[in-house]
């Protein structure tokens, strides 16, 4: 592995290619506080609605637990309400929480820290984006108040049910979320756009793109992925719209309905699946793939360690995130489709398996040799690994197209998907926030707390989705508001069905020593200083903590080595920040190494 | 250091609950064996995986935590080690996709001269229809859906007038013979699903979708809808009945035809 | 869809492998210079940004144009017969970019009445444009061909109306970069979004000649190829 093409070692600084960003100075409280421009409150507008949107969708999970452990006992959950938690819980937690929270939030907040950049590129669309975002949560929120409710249709909303008569919310409840989601993506299209581009053009003076830290690398592929498949919902959301509004037939076909024809006839719903298919799998990445970056830089940090393979970990992301866009029929193999796909799509869904594969390895060889920290962001980052091979490894299952057919619509796929895009980015996300808490606020948050919500979180979390799959593989359907008298089903799995329910409480409710410490710390938590885990990526070494307008103070800095120089032999200490001018010392490991 | 412990409980208590666990598969009644045993293999390929990956975080995490004056290797890469793991990966993948695939091309591939029938879903029940004594069924259109001609046949092809229709009772099927399965919805999606049977398929209203199978194991069984398909989805139940085939023939033979149906219709409108 | 996305795919390719992905960058340090350093993309961020957005445009277009075909392979599709005022609309459209870009000629020659001139009557041109197309849309509602009354008459609408809704959000960026050029002395600080004014414009114009090939049925035997290659 010696390879001595290192290049010239040159101390001289270069010019900018790029001109500094021109900043929008804020003039007023308003425009420094609400209507900002930068993109560190923008990213905290975005954290902050994306988690408070977020715990309607956790509650609404509690009263789903509370059905199916105690069916015919809460006189407030009827089937329409129960399909209508089912179905905001799900669109929430995937669309308005994880996805705003990771770009939105974590995008804006360290792109232009971790590449040396004053701010996004387009500040002012930068701000409408967020704007337009807390639009379509407010259109969302509406739902719930429209006459009928909220749509019930799940989150899927697959036609013809969503728009008829018989799934709950038909009449108003499905135009607002459909309305709600076309607002989406056009705000996220806006953010989207910046934050690409910024990272094409804003990164400072030697900041080449194999020196980026992996989050960076894992928001921007992750954006690149959303830009191109949000289009395909919007589609299906426009087309849906006018079915339901105008009464057109896209996805109509003739339907006849309680003894009376309808006036739809000759469309094809199975289209509606493909467009939201080819949008819906790429999302699993969207979500995904920013965790992905992050825990690597987690795991790196707290294991005072280089990523192993950081080139076979950016080789990987590209390489999901461009596989991605082939596989979406997986999730349509029991749908009617022409069954000769199976086997097309049960192929490049197994081949993604083996770079995601990789990524695993990678994390974990990176522990290796490693000198680890066991910190709050750190446990989360080891119990992401965890959850996160037991969910991949049953993507295997649902992947493998003849497994695929027993499992389909079973509590099995419900308990899959929430270990590998629920649990696990959700307790990355955690990590994240104990990580770059202290840079953003100046100080940690409570480590006595931060180990209360991560035992109980990360155990939890386990045990509600571990059992649950075993339900599934009985035939426990998805999307039932009450199993009731079956031949099939013993006695034993209502007890496991009242254990998940109460541990999902106990989940939940810890949830708010978190909430609770964001708040307490803010105060009372001890002062970080300015790069407290001695991290080597450039948002540790801003010239203020938090940074400042502008972050960089007059001068950008200058990048002179990769993001993960820790425990360089023969280095002082065992980090070497991304900004620190190459020593004589360093300069004779480049060369002889 | 308790995260080391933790985890490998983690590891070994799945293990153990997996074996344990009282929740598992219900006994198969139809010739669909092949896809338990693909699910076992996958089984056994990914709990390995799983367990070995989980030890060795844990095995890691309880050497190397960290202590006064250690400091962590310098290894950026090892291509040697990734290749190997690549290529394991993808031999572990191939034995699991292989066998997944192979059992796919059986189950898309209806064996000559199976019997077919046709389920319709309806929210938010079930309706069954065999072919009469000419062996073929009739065509059909939602259009002609009326108050007595619930399934929407065709009343001017000769082929559906003998048809039986089972509207509202049980579904017998004759043990042993392979059967076409023909899935049709007059409103939204639904899914026909036996967890017996392990075979299931969307209906689709607007085409007709289709599955295969072969009943092996006399029994009264649920049917469920496995396609979310409106506020009644969880009701929406039906029941099967395996038996062997002459008393399967007999419960035919009771049933009502299409021609049947629509003259009583036509006497009660009278 | 699949093969629009392998198109853009092939660019990011040819880009990534431009920037050294192969490189070990634990081996070097200090900052690259020189031949062998990675070459960034030298447009300015708002070019880029354009670039970008008229590709995520571009995918929804090609959606829509997907769901077309699929659509149109159904049973109950009816052909519909196309207004010859589109062919008008199309002249309007087309004089329309070519002032666009007559615009950004002159405003890099520095001739600011030219300029002023060019985007007062490619604006004018492409209101035209918009009027021609409600025309078009009241001539069809006319001859009684209803939105929900065959899939033929709806993507009509569909596919016009996004468009037009496209030249709108065109023409409410050029209001604004005239309103800009209205302010300042300098026409130099306007020449970009004038030059992006018209590249939008020329995208406008490729979309609506796709569009038009593809309602009047000229591009069927394209699309059944593509569908052949899809089932
Ligand atoms: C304490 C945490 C959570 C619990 C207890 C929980 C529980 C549940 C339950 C019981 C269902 C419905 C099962 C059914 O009847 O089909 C469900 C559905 C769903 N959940 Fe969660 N969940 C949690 C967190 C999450 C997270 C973090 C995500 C983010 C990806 C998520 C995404 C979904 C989705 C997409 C659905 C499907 C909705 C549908 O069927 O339309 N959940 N959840
Ligand atoms: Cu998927
Ligand atoms: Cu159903």
């Amino acid at each position: 592995m010696v390879d001595v093409t290192a290049r010239t070692i040159e101390t001289a600084v270069p010019p900018a290619e790029v001109p500094d960003v021109e900043l929008y100075h804020p003039k007023s409280w308003l425009t420094t506080w609400v209507f900002s421009q930068d993109a560190k409150i923008i990213a905290i507008q975005y954290s902050m609605t994306a988690l408070t949107i977020g715990l309607v969708a956790l509650v609404a999970s509690w009263l789903i637990r509370l059905q199916l452990a105690f069916p015919n006992t809460f006189s407030f959950m009827d089937a329409a309400t129960y399909y209508q938690a089912v179905t905001v819980h799900g669109m929430i937690m995937v669309i308005y929480l994880l996805t705003a929270v990771f770009l939105g939030g974590f995008g804006n907040y360290l792109i232009p820290l971790m590449i040396g950049a004053r701010d996004m590129v387009f500040p002012y669309v930068n701000m409408l984006s967020y704007w337009i975002y807390l639009a379509a949560v407010l259109v969302l929120v509406a739902s719930f108040f429209a006459p009928g409710g909220p749509t019930g249709a799940g989150w899927t909303l697959y036609p013809p049910q969503a728009i008829l008569e018989g799934t709950p919310g038909y009449s108003a409840g499905i135009i607002l979320m459909l309305a709600s989601l076309i607002l989406f993506i056009i705000g996220f299209t806006m953010g989207g756009l910046n934050y690409v581009v910024t990272v094409l053009q804003g990164r400072t003076r030697g900041m080449t793109l194999m020196r980026m830290p992996l989050t960076v690398w894992g928001i921007f592929t992750a954006t690149v992925i959303a830009l191109l498949a949000f289009p395909a919902l919007f589609v299906g959301a426009v087309m849906m719209l006018l079915d339901r509004a105008l009464g057109t037939s896209f996805f109509m076909p003739a339907i006849i309905q309680a003894g009376e024809h309808l006036k739809y006839n000759g469309g094809s719903p199975i289209l509606f699946q493909h467009l939201f298919w080819f949008f819906g799998h790429p999302e699993v990445y969207i979500v995904a793939l920013p965790a992905f970056g992050m825990v690597s830089d987690l795991i790196s940090t707290h294991a005072r360690k280089n990523i192993f393979g950081y080139r076979m970990m950016v080789w990987a992301i590209i390489s999901i995130a461009v596989l991605s866009f082939v596989v979406w029929a997986h999730h349509m193999y029991v749908s009617g489709m022409y069954p000769a796909f199976g086997f097309f799509f049960a192929t490049t869904t197994l081949i993604i398996a083996v770079p995601t594969a990789l990524k695993v390895y990678n994390w974990v060889l990176t522990l290796w040799r490693g000198d680890i920290h066991l910190t709050v962001p750190m446990l989360f980052a080891i119990a992401f690994i965890v959850t996160f091979v037991n969910g991949g490894l049953t993507g295997l299952f649902l992947g493998n197209v003849v497994v695929d057919v027993p499992l389909s619509d079973t509590m099995f796929v419900v308990a899959h998907f929430h270990m590998v895009m629920g649990v696990a980015p959700i307790l990355v996300v955690f990590g994240a926030i104990y990580h770059w808490y202290p840079k953003i606020t100046g100080r940690m948050l409570n480590e006595v707390m931060g180990q209360v919500h991560f035992w109980i979180t990360f155990l939890g979390a386990y045990a509600i989705f571990f059992p649950m799959h075993y339900l599934g593989l009985l035939g426990v359907p998805r999307r039932y508001f009450e199993i009731g008298q079956t031949s099939f089903v013993p006695p034993s799995a209502e007890t496991l069905n009242i254990f998940i329910t109460v541990v999902a409480l106990v989940v939940g409710i810890a949830q708010l020593v978190f909430v609770f410490n964001l708040f307490w710390s803010l105060k009372k938590g001890r002062e970080s200083g300015p790069n407290p885990w001695r991290a080597t990526s450039l948002e540790w070494q801003t010239p203020e903590t938090p940074p400042g307008h502008g972050n960089w103070g007059k001068e950008l800095p200058v990048v002179y080595r990769w993001a993960y120089d820790y425990s360089v032999p023969g280095a002082e200490q065992d980090f070497i920040p991304q900004n620190e001018p190459p020593s004589a010392l360093n300069g004779a490991r480049a060369a002889g190494h | 250091m308790a995260v080391a412990v933790v985890l490998v409980l983690v590891a070994l208590g799945s293990v153990v609950f997996h074996m344990l666990s009282p929740w598992w598969w219900t006994p198969i009644a139809s010739n669909w064996g092949f896809i338990d045993n693909t699910i076992l293999i996958t089984f056994w390929i990914t709990g390995a995986v799983f367990v070995a990956v989980v030890l060795f975080t844990a095995y890691c995490i309880y050497t190397f935590r960290h202590r006064e004056g250690l400091r962590a290797d310098y290894e950026p890469e090892n291509q040697k080690l990734e290749t190997w793991l690549g290529l394991g990966t993808a031999l572990g993948v191939a034995a699991m996709l292989t066998p997944g695939l192979v059992v796919w091309y059986q189950f898309v591939t209806v064996p000559e001269g199976a019997a077919e029938i046709e389920v319709v879903g309806q929210q938010w029940s079930w309706a069954y229809r065999f072919p009469g004594p000419d062996g073929k069924l009739g065509t059909t259109d939602v259009r002609y859906i009326g108050p007595d001609n619930p399934l929407g046949l065709n009343p001017s092809d000769p082929n559906g007038s003998d048809d039986v229709i089972v509207d509202g009772g049980d579904l017998h099927l004759p043990r042993g013979g392979p059967i076409k399965v023909l899935l049709r919805s007059t409103d939204v999606l639904h899914d026909f699903y036996v967890p017996e049977f392990r075979a299931k398929m969307d209906m689709i209203p607007g085409t007709v979708t289709y599955f295969w199978l072969t009943p092996t194991r006399d029994g009264t069984f649920d049917i469920l809808c496995a396609e979310y398909c409106g506020v009644g989805h969880a009701n929406m139940r039906g029941t099967v009945v395996v038996e062997d085939a002459a008393k399967q023939k007999a419960w035919l033979s009771q049933q009502k035809s299409f021609a049947e149906l629509s003259a009583r219709g036509r006497t009660a409108a009278r | 869809m699949l093969a629009f996305l392998a198109v853009l795919a092939t660019i990011a390719a040819w880009w990534l492998s431009q920037q050294g992905l192969a490189a070990k960058p634990w081996l070097e340090e200090g900052v690259p210079v020189g031949p062998r350093a990675p070459r960034r993309i030298s447009t300015e961020p708002a070019k880029l940004g354009l670039g970008l957005f008229l590709a995520v445009a571009g995918a929804l277009f090609v959606l829509l144009i997907s769901g077309y075909f699929m659509r149109k392979g159904l049973p109950d599709w009816r052909p519909l017969p196309m207004p010859p005022l589109l062919f008008v609309t199309t002249g309007v459209l087309a004089a329309s970019s070519l002032l666009l870009r007559l615009a950004r000629r002159s405003a890099e020659r520095g001739a600011r009445e030219e300029t002023q001139l060019a985007l007062t009557a490619g604006a004018a041109t492409a209101i035209v444009f918009v009027a021609g197309q409600m025309a078009a849309w009241r001539q069809m509602l006319e001859g009684g061909f209803g939105i929900a009354g065959n899939p033929s008459n709806t993507f009509f609408y569909l596919l016009t109306g996004v468009h037009a809704l496209h030249v709108l959000g065109g023409l409410a960026a050029l209001a604004w970069t005239f309103a800009k050029m209205r302010e300042s002395d300098d026409l130099a600080s306007t020449r970009s979004p004038i030059g992006l004014c018209a590249l939008y414009w020329d995208f406008l114009l490729v979309v609506w000649l796709v569009l038009l090939a593809i309602l009047t049925g000229f591009a069927d035997g394209l699309g059944e190829i593509c569908g052949r290659l899809l089932s």
